[in-house]
C-alpha cells in the first residue's frame, strides 16, 4: 500500500494553492500534515482522497492512479474523514457506520455477516457500542466525532485520512482519539494521514511530519529532525523555543511571546 | 460479553428496524380501511355492499358502479400519492434540502405544460403517450432548474426561488395553451390542471401501471446510495459512491415517477414535499424506512383528499389538488420560515 504525489498542482478558479508537490507517504505510518491557516492542507489532504482533481499531476496508489480507479474500488483501500461533516438529523450512530461497508454491497449483495463483524469491531475500537441507537446530533462533540470515525473504520481500510479529527474537542477527548488512531496504527498497521493543528500533539503522535508553506513542501520527515524554532518560525511566523516533552521526549514547543511570568523563588514552596 | 454483543445486534442486518416496520403496519391497516371506505362511499354509503363486491358476492348493479367506476379512481389516487411522495423523498436526499419537491423543482409545471400542449395540439392521439409526454416535459424543466440553480451546490433557497419563477412561466405557459385551444377542451384542461382524478378509468390504470411497476421498485434498489448521499458529497465520494452518476439516476427516477403522476392526475401538489416529512418524524432520516412509509403516506393523503373533496361538499366534487394544496402550502410556508430564521 504505498500513496504517493507526483507534481501535483491544485488550483481553486485562478489561484495557485499547490504547486508540484511530490509527497511519499510512509506505509504503515502516521503522518501529520502542518502549515498555518490557508495554507491548503485541506486542499492536498482532499485531494489524495479524489475529492479534488488535481490541475496537474497524479496521485498514485500501489502503482494505480486514483483518479483511473473505480470510486468503489478505491474505497476499499483508503477512507476520508473531511473536516466537520454533517449528519441528517435523527441518523442513529449504528446507520451511520453501516454506510461505510457501502463500496463492499451491491444490488445482489446487501448486507452481509462481514459487514455486520466490520460494523461491530469499528464500534467497540471507538468504545460507541454503548451509543449505538443515539441519535448523532444529541451526542457530544467527542462522542460524534467517534462515531465518524467509527465509520471511517467500518469501511475496513489500509489507508486512512483525516482532517483535523481533533478540531472543537476538549483535551482529554483529543487525547482520547489520537490515542485510538495511534493503536490502530500500532496493532493493525494502518497507515494513517492527518491534519493536526496542535504542534506538540502532531510530534507526539506523527511517526512523519510534512510541513508546507507557500504552495510548497516545506520541509519533511521525523518530527525531531524536522521541528525547530526556524522551522516554526519559517512555517507558522511563531517565535519559539524548542524542548522536550518530560515524559515522551518528543520535540514541544513554546511560543515566546506574551504571558504572567511566575518568579522562581515564589515557586520554591511548591517545587520542594 | 462478546455473546451478549451478537445477540443485541443480530437483528440489525435487516433493512428495517422494529419500530419502522410497526409503523408501517399500522400504515397499511389505514391504507386498507381508506380504500374501503373510498369504495364504499358514493351518494350513499354502504361498506357491507362494496365488502360483497370485493369478495365477489356483489350484483350486478353494485359490481359496475363500484369495480368499474369507483375502483380505477381509488386505485389512481393510491398509486399517484406514493409516486408523488417517494418522488419527493428522493429530491429531498440528492439535493439535502428538505423543500425540495416535484412542484417545487418545476417536475409538475414541465409535466403540464407538455400534457397541456400534448392535449390541446393533438386533441385526437391517445392518452396513452400522455406518460410519456408529460415525463419528458418534466425533465427538461427539472433540468433548467437544476441549472440555473446550481452554483457550486444547490442553496436551499436559490433553488425555491428559481423553482418558483419557472413556476409562474409554466403557468403563463399552459394558460396561453388553453385560452388559445378550442373551448371544449378548455374546460378538460382546467380541472386537469388542478389536480383531479374525477372520472378516471381502468384505461388510465392499464397506461399508468407500467410507471409505478418498473420506477417504484427502482427506486427501492437506490436506498443504499441515498443513504450515503445524505452524509454530504465528500463523506459518499468517500465510502465509495459514483455520486455524479447517481444524480442522474436519481433524477431520472423522480422525475419519471412525478411527471407520469402528473400525466395522470394533474398537479397534485405538496404530496411530495410533505409525506417525505411526515415520514421522516415517524422512522428517522434513513431511506430504508422513510422510501415506504413515504409511500404510505403519500397515498393515504391522495385518497383522503380525494374522500373529503367529492363527498363534502356534495354535490360539487372538489378535485383533490385543491385539498393538498390546502394544507400543503401552509405547511410549506412554516418550512421555509424555519428554515431562514
Ligand atoms: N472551495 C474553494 N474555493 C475557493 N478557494 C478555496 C476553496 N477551498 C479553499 N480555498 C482556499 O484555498 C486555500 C487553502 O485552503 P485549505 O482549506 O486547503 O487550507 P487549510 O490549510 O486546510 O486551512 P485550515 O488550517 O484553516 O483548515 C485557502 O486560501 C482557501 O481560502
Ligand atoms: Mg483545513
Amino acid at each position: 500500500m504505498s500513496l504517493t504525489t507526483s507534481q501535483i498542482t491544485m488550483k481553486y478558479g485562478e489561484k495557485l494553492i499547490l504547486d508540484q508537490l511530490n509527497i511519499k507517504i510512509p506505509e504503515g505510518k502516521i503522518t501529520v500534515f502542518l502549515g498555518s491557516n490557508g495554507c491548503g492542507k485541506s486542499t492536498l489532504l482532499r485531494s489524495m482522497a479524489r475529492l479534488l482533481n488535481p490541475e496537474a499531476g497524479t496521485i498514485v496508489l500501489d502503482g494505480k492512479n486514483i483518479h483511473q480507479m473505480s470510486t468503489k474500488k478505491l474505497a476499499k483501500q483508503l477512507a476520508i474523514l473531511p473536516q466537520s461533516p454533517t449528519a441528517p438529523s435523527g441518523l442513529t450512530v449504528l446507520e451511520l457506520v453501516k454506510q461505510g461497508r457501502y463500496c463492499y454491497q451491491s444490488f445482489l449483495r446487501q448486507w452481509s455477516k462481514v459487514d455486520e463483524e466490520k460494523v461491530i469491531q469499528a464500534l467497540q475500537e471507538t468504545h460507541m457500542e454503548e451509543y449505538k441507537d443515539v441519535p448523532i446530533d444529541s451526542l457530544s462533540g467527542g462522542q460524534k466525532q467517534r462515531a465518524w470515525i467509527a465509520m471511517t473504520l467500518a469501511q475496513d481500510t489500509n489507508t486512512i485520512l483525516l482532517d483535523e479529527p481533533t478540531t472543537y474537542l476538549d483535551v482529554t477527548h483529543q487525547i482520547e482519539i489520537l490515542d485510538l488512531l495511534f493503536e490502530l496504527n500500532e496493532k493493525e498497521d494502518r497507515t494513517i494521514i492527518m491534519v493536526l493543528h496542535d504542534i506538540n500533539l502532531a510530534c507526539r503522535y506523527a511517526h512523519h511530519i510534512v510541513a508546507l508553506k507557500d504552495k510548497k513542501v516545506f520541509v519533511e520527515g521525523k518530527p525531531e529532525d524536522v521541528i525547530s524554532p526556524e522551522m516554526i518560525q519559517q512555517v507558522f511566523d511563531l517565535k519559539c523555543k524548542v524542548v522536550f516533552d518530560p515524559i515522551f521526549f518528543t520535540p514541544m514547543c513554546i511560543p515566546t511571546g506574551k504571558g504572567r511570568r511566575i518568579e522562581r523563588k515564589e515557586l520554591n514552596h511548591v517545587i520542594v | 460479553m462478546k455473546k451478549m454483543i451478537t445477540i443485541q445486534t443480530s437483528n440489525f442486518s435487516f433493512l428495517l428496524s422494529s419500530k419502522t416496520m410497526i409503523v408501517l403496519i399500522n400504515l397499511l391497516i389505514i391504507q386498507i380501511i381508506l380504500f374501503w371506505l373510498s369504495l364504499s362511499l358514493g351518494k350513499t354509503f354502504d361498506p357491507l355492499t362494496s365488502l360483497k363486491v370485493l369478495l365477489g358476492q356483489g350484483s350486478m348493479k353494485d359490481n359496475l358502479s363500484i369495480i368499474h367506476l369507483r375502483m380505477p379512481r381509488v386505485i389512481i389516487a393510491c398509486l399517484i400519492g406514493s409516486a408523488l411522495a417517494v418522488s419527493g423523498a428522493i429530491l429531498q436526499g440528492m439535493i439535502k434540502n428538505s423543500l425540495a419537491s416535484p412542484n417545487v423543482i418545476g417536475i409538475s409545471g414541465g409535466a403540464s405544460v407538455a400534457a397541456i400542449s400534448y392535449i390541446t395540439l393533438f386533441p385526437a392521439a391517445s392518452i396513452q403517450f400522455l406518460p410519456i409526454v408529460a415525463f419528458v416535459g418534466a425533465l427538461i424543466n427539472g433540468m433548467i432548474i437544476y441549472f440555473l440553480a446550481w452554483k457550486g451546490g444547490i442553496s436551499p433557497i436559490r433553488l425555491v426561488l428559481i423553482g418558483i419563477g419557472m413556476s409562474a412561466v409554466s403557468t403563463a405557459m399552459t394558460t396561453m395553451m388553453i385560452v388559445m385551444g378550442p373551448p371544449h377542451i378548455a374546460s378538460k384542461s382546467m380541472t386537469w390542471l388542478t389536480g383531479s382524478i374525477y372520472g378516471a378509468s381502468w384505461t388510465q390504470v392499464y397506461i399508468y401501471l407500467p410507471w409505478i411497476i418498473v420506477f417504484l421498485p427502482a427506486a427501492f434498489l437506490l436506498l443504499r446510495s441515498l443513504n450515503v448521499t445524505q452524509l454530504g458529497d465528500d463523506i459518499a465520494i468517500g465510502v465509495g459512491s459514483p455520486l455524479q452518476k447517481q444524480r442522474i439516476i436519481f433524477f431520472i427516477i423522480a422525475v419519471a415517477l412525478a411527471g407520469s403522476a402528473v400525466a395522470i392526475g394533474g398537479t397534485i401538489a405538496f404530496v411530495g414535499l410533505m409525506a417525505p416529512h411526515i415520514a421522516r418524524k415517524l422512522v428517522g432520516p434513513g431511506f430504508g424506512g422513510v422510501l415506504p412509509t413515504s409511500a404510505l403516506i403519500g397515498s393515504i393523503i391522495v385518497m383522503l383528499s380525494d374522500l373529503i373533496g367529492r363527498t363534502a361538499f356534495q354535490p360539487i366534487s372538489i378535485p383533490v389538488g385543491v385539498f393538498t394544496s390546502a394544507i400543503g402550502a401552509p405547511f410549506f410556508i412554516y418550512l421555509l420560515l424555519k428554515k431562514t430564521r
